[in-house]
């Protein structure tokens, strides 16, 4: 029954940094280079094998289960369901135009580079294969190791502040999650709470047979060594019979403090644009494009199937101002976000001294925000729409990062005021900075649309008023994003320094293209993408509201089409 | 052996011997560690430090024996109840003879750089390993205070070691002045429990202690509900408080927990480095099974009143720990209090009192003298004559300089901190699982909140802990390009530390199965008193 693949493709990088840092020479650069790019290459091809997901099973799939440390019931316990395939397929792809990226951004000490991104690639693949609490818990928290070397070291001016702001921040979420982890740890062991659970949460949890005979074994193994169990299938289905309470929120609350840092959250956030102006082009487009991820992928695993009853929760609290809850909080929140993103960000256009890498970073508050407001209306159309909108993020801010890179890389600053008329010097670059820039603001037939329009769809079936607050944010994102273009690429060159700029090299032009055609695939056609993460999608509202009808005649998302 | 053959009726039982093979096999080695510095020609005080090691590894040999062989049988009495070899006795000598092996690992080396190479070193190193010995294996008062003050003596000596250093001597003169005192102070606690229960041995007085407590308590609630005076009973509870609080406070101070911190960082940035280093893990190891058997199997009906106690210390220790250790330049001093604010966690599997609890003590205890070591080890290599290697600045660059080197640094400080894979997060996820287990059994929710204090200070140690490998890693200077003092001894503890760390960190079944085996009767203890 064991499935390698997923092993093969989360240590395949771990392999290739062991490979580098046994085989190669310090001096060898262009070597190492080419070498950890192939390698990159090779991951994201065999990560296409995970496109065989069986769409119309749904549910955890590729599936693996071996014994690790029995007696505190951790398994090693992998598989995906449609929406970790997408992540991880985006994972391997942006880790191989990251590792593309750096070949002259990257001067000093190529071969520790290279070998943490390498690693980097493995911790972050893995949070997205595990199935096991404790397997994930150890990703998660090890990927920060990575990160805060290639921001330390690498990075620019401030990058120490940058990045030890960004190791304790992170770090501050995932040690309180940790206790979250070993409470539920030690309620999968309370008798009184398990027995409750029926099989049929667990099947439709799992989705498919396979995957529910893996919860089975599991916990005959657990049973067996007298142990609770780590298995995220089983915590899921506990989830459904947790009673509400003080409890109940206080988990949420830890394993969200964890994620909310991770998305970043609006009150969260302020480690973001320090982590993303300080470090070089490929870790900001692996922080920005998957990274946050981890985050908005917590939720999406965890704390909504894991708490349903919090994760709906609208009337704990009686305020004078009314009855709130932990959905209104995190929905408030998430509104707050999308909006502060743009207002922050259109401040970078608007300042002397602007900082693009900084809009940019800020534009992903808000559109990390648009994630969390889909997750959270807690029907088909806005989870789908959320879980699109990470994959869109990842292809768009990915390449927005890579372009200002680029042209970093030639003029060594990114402030806005420096440049202006340079889509008369850079044709190519202004076109595929105009491509991804109508992708953040949501043009029709690009992808974040898409995505954008159906997480507002199921907000607005929530709660009018929510999209409609989520709407202004859109609005400030598509003014200052056009006024960006315009500063930077429309009048004429004022900057003598602008005037001679090369434009993309054939390197640049490999790996941008393939996002710019992501981004029109996923705009004009999504419904391959759709169809992965439809019946996964549908099993969480299922378990998050059980008397929730899902379209009769035909899910949502064939609506759209 | 003719003397196991020996009559019966002899004061020494003869076959008890075999319960403390190890510990007697260290002795004779010290001993003649001592003759050794004597007869062995000038500079060739080395070959005693291999002698030692043989001696450890000999112990650790008649350990293993020990082990197999009675494993089925445990615990087994000797020495009049004097000693006892149960599972806990076992696993904690294991502790201190891997501690001792490695501190004669870091020293060899070092003390040729500082110019005192002299045999006696390592006798007392042995010396003190067979005091921890002997704390591990203690079952009543009195053998557990001889113990204690045989391993406490040879480390006054062995902090004065650098007897031309100044800083060495104030260090050994603060440490002797406050050790005496707060051995007084334990002193004072032992004889109070031993005038309540009338006996001094651990279990005697367990038994006893428990139903007393049980009485007291219902002749207080009579008391109170009847509006009548008191029993007349009720006047040893005062007296049992005070006894245990006494010992608390004489234990506290050998662990290094606020308020009885004070003395750790003068001691430990003093002190020859390698001192520091077995001062910081094999005493401190030593001290925290001395609290366990007391607390745990004398005190354990008495759990209500000193958990809080002890929660509250480790609380405080946590905090003061970790955010002095921030400020620190010298990495010994920094050191200092990342071991105060260690000693609050290892606080938290006492507290626990349960299975997981002690688990965390132990595999932490266990981790925490790897990676201790293998800190301190990496620090002696940085050191020459002349030149202090003790700053945290003094590391600059070391990731160029010294890659592997660095990389060993930079794994035991992330295995301090407690990241995942590596050894120090199985530790502190048991510390941590023990106290909210505990928390669930008793219906209290102080220690869901002391978890959540604990874990959060843990973000603060990475701060310190990662300033190692900033200074390591991300700057482009490079302190200085002279070669590093390394010695084979060095190089292998250094390897086995750092292997230990990594395979507990990814792989810690075999290490988690064996401890469960031995501690769980000890665990199940706690678990019963509790109610």
């Amino acid at each position: 029954m064991n499935n390698y693949i997923l092993s093969f493709i989360t240590w395949l990088p771990a392999v290739g940094a062991i490979l580098i840092l046994a085989l190669m020479k310090k001096d060898q650069s262009s070597l190492i280079k080419r070498f950890a790019t192939a390698w990159f290459a090779l991951d994201f091809i065999l990560s296409l094998w995970l496109l065989n997901y069986n769409r119309s099973m749904g549910g955890m799939q590729f599936l693996e289960d071996h014994q690790w440390i029995p007696i505190i019931g951790a398994r090693y316990q992998m598989g995906v369901d449609g929406v970790a395939v997408l992540l991880i397929v985006l994972t391997t792809l942006l880790g191989a135009i990251a590792a593309l990226s750096s070949w002259d951004y990257i001067q000093k000490r190529e071969k520790e580079y290279y070998v943490l991104l390498l690693l980097l690639q493995t911790a972050v693949i893995g949070v997205f294969a595990s199935m096991d609490l404790f397997l994930f818990y150890l990703f998660f928290e090890v990927s920060l190791v990575p990160m805060y070397f290639l921001i330390g070291i690498w990075g620019g001016e401030n990058r120490l502040y940058a990045a030890i702001k960004f190791f304790l921040y992170t770090l501050v979420g995932s040690v309180v999650m940790l206790l979250g982890v070993l409470k539920m740890y030690f309620l999968t062991q309370d008798t009184s709470l398990t027995s409750q659970i029926s099989q049929g949460t667990v099947n439709l949890l799992a989705g498919n047979n396979q995957a529910a005979q893996m919860v089975s074994s599991t916990l005959q193994a657990a049973a067996q060594n007298a142990t609770g169990t780590f298995n995220i299938i089983y915590m899921q289905a506990m989830g459904s019979v947790m009673p509400m309470g003080t409890m109940q929120i206080l988990l949420f609350a830890a394993f969200a403090l964890g994620f909310a840092i991770k998305v970043p959250m609006f009150p969260f956030h302020t480690w973001l644009p320090d982590a993303h102006v300080e470090a070089p082009t490929a870790g900001s487009v692996i922080l920005a494009g998957i990274l946050l991820k981890l985050g908005t992928y917590g939720f999406y695993r965890f704390n909504l199937p894991m708490f349903p009853a919090a994760s709906k929760d609208q009337s704990s609290w009686h305020t004078g101002f009314g009855t709130f809850g932990v959905r209104s909080v995190i929905v408030f929140l998430a509104i707050v976000s999308i909006i502060y993103g743009a207002l922050a960000a259109m401040y970078f256009v608007v300042k002397k001294d602007g900082d693009v890498k900084k809009l940019v970073a800020y534009s992903s508050v808000s559109s990390m925000g648009m994630v969390m407001l889909g997750l959270f209306a807690l029907n088909p159309n806005g989870v789908n729409g959320g879980v699109m909108q990470m994959v869109n993020h990842g292809i768009y801010s990915g390449a927005l990062f890579l372009l200002v890179g680029i042209i970093y890389e030639r003029r060594h600053t990114r402030n806005v005021a420096e440049f202006g008329g340079l889509s008369h010097v850079m044709p190519g670059y202004a076109a595929i900075f105009l491509g991804m820039v109508m992708t953040a603001i949501g043009l029709p037939l690009l992808a974040v649309f898409i995505s954008e329009f159906l997480a507002l769809r199921g907000a607005f079936e929530a709660n009018p008023y929510w999209s409609a607050w989520a709407a202004l944010g859109i609005i400030l994102n598509a003014g200052y994003f056009l006024w960006l273009y315009q500063r930077m690429f429309f009048g004429n060159i004022d900057n003598p320094k602008n005037e001679h700029l090369p434009d993309l090299n054939i390197r640049e032009w490999v790996y941008m293209v393939p996002l710019m055609i992501m981004s029109l695939w996923i705009g004009v056609y999504p419904k391959p993408f759709l169809e992965y993460i439809q019946q996964p999608v549908n099993a969480l509202v299922k378990q998050v509201r059980p008397d929730y009808v899902i379209g009769e005649k035909e899910p949502q998302i064939t609506r759209i089409r | 052996m003719f003397f196991l053959q020996a009559n019966a009726t002899s004061i020494i039982n003869p076959s008890d011997l075999q319960l403390i093979a190890p510990e007697l096999i260290l002795t004779v080695c010290a001993c003649v560690a001592l003759v050794m510095e004597v007869i062995l020609p000038y500079r060739k005080s080395k070959l005693t430090a291999y002698f030692s090691l043989i001696g450890v590894a000999l112990a650790f040999v008649a350990l293993t024996v020990q082990w197999w062989y009675m494993r089925g049988a445990l615990p087994v009495d000797g020495f009049y109840g004097m000693v006892r070899i149960d599972g806990f006795a076992l696993v904690f000598k294991a502790t201190f003879l891997v501690a001792a092996a490695l501190a004669i690992g870091i020293s060899t080396r070092f003390l040729d750089i500082e110019g005192e190479q002299h045999g006696e070193y390592y006798s007392l190193i042995l010396f003190a390993t067979v005091g921890m010995l002997f704390i591990a294996c203690g079952y009543d008062l009195i053998s557990l205070y001889i113990s204690l003050e045989l391993m406490a003596l040879t480390f006054y000596v062995l902090v004065a070691f650098t007897k031309r250093e100044k800083k060495s001597n104030e260090a050994a003169m603060k440490y002797f002045l406050l050790g005496a005192f707060s051995s007084g102070v334990l002193l004072y606690g032992m004889s109070l429990l031993y005038g309540v229960a009338g006996s001094t041995n651990i279990g005697q007085i367990g038994s006893r202690v428990s139903p007393l407590m049980l009485t007291i308590q219902k002749a207080l609630d009579a008391a109170k509900s009847s509006g009548a005076m008191a029993d007349q009973i009720t006047g040893l509870r005062p007296l049992l408080l005070l006894g245990m609080i006494s010992l608390a406070a004489g234990l506290f101070f050998k662990v290094a927990a606020v308020p009885f911190h004070m003395w750790a960082p003068d001691v430990y940035e003093g002190a020859p480095t390698s001192v520091t280093a077995f001062l910081s893990t094999g005493s401190k190891a030593a001290s925290f099974a001395l609290y366990a058997r007391i607390f745990n199997e004398a005190l354990g009906g008495m759990r209500a009143d000193w958990a809080p106690l002890l929660g509250l210390v480790a609380a405080i220790t946590i905090m003061v720990g970790n955010w002095a250790a921030v400020t620190q330049e010298n990495s010994k001093r920094l050191l200092a209090y990342s071991s105060i604010s260690n000693a609050g966690y290892l606080l938290l599997g006492l507290i626990a009192d349960n299975l997981y609890g002690y688990l965390g003590l132990i595999i932490y205890l266990f981790v925490y003298t790897l990676m201790n070591m293998g800190a301190f080890g990496v620090i002696i290599s940085l050191r020459r004559r002349g030149i202090i290697g003790d700053n945290v600045d003094d590391l600059t660059g070391l990731g160029q300089k010294a890659p592997l080197m660095a990389a060993m640094m930079a794994i035991f400080m992330l295995s301090l901190g407690g990241l995942p894979m590596t050894g120090g997060f199985i530790g502190k996820y048991f510390l941590f699982g023990g106290l909210i287990q505990r928390g669930k059994a008793d219906g209290k929710t102080w220690y869901y909140w002391l978890a959540g204090w604990a874990i959060i200070n843990t973000v603060v140690s990475f701060y310190y802990y990662v300033r190692f490998i900033k200074v390591m890693y991300l700057g482009d200077r490079i302190a200085d390009n002279r070669p590093l003092a390394l010695s084979p001894a060095l190089q292998t503890a250094l390897a086995a530390a750092v292997i230990g760390v990594i395979i507990v960190g990814i792989y810690p079944q075999p290490f988690i199965q064996l401890a469960q085996e031995l501690i769980g009767p000890i665990a199940s203890l706690g678990a019963v008193a509790a109610k």
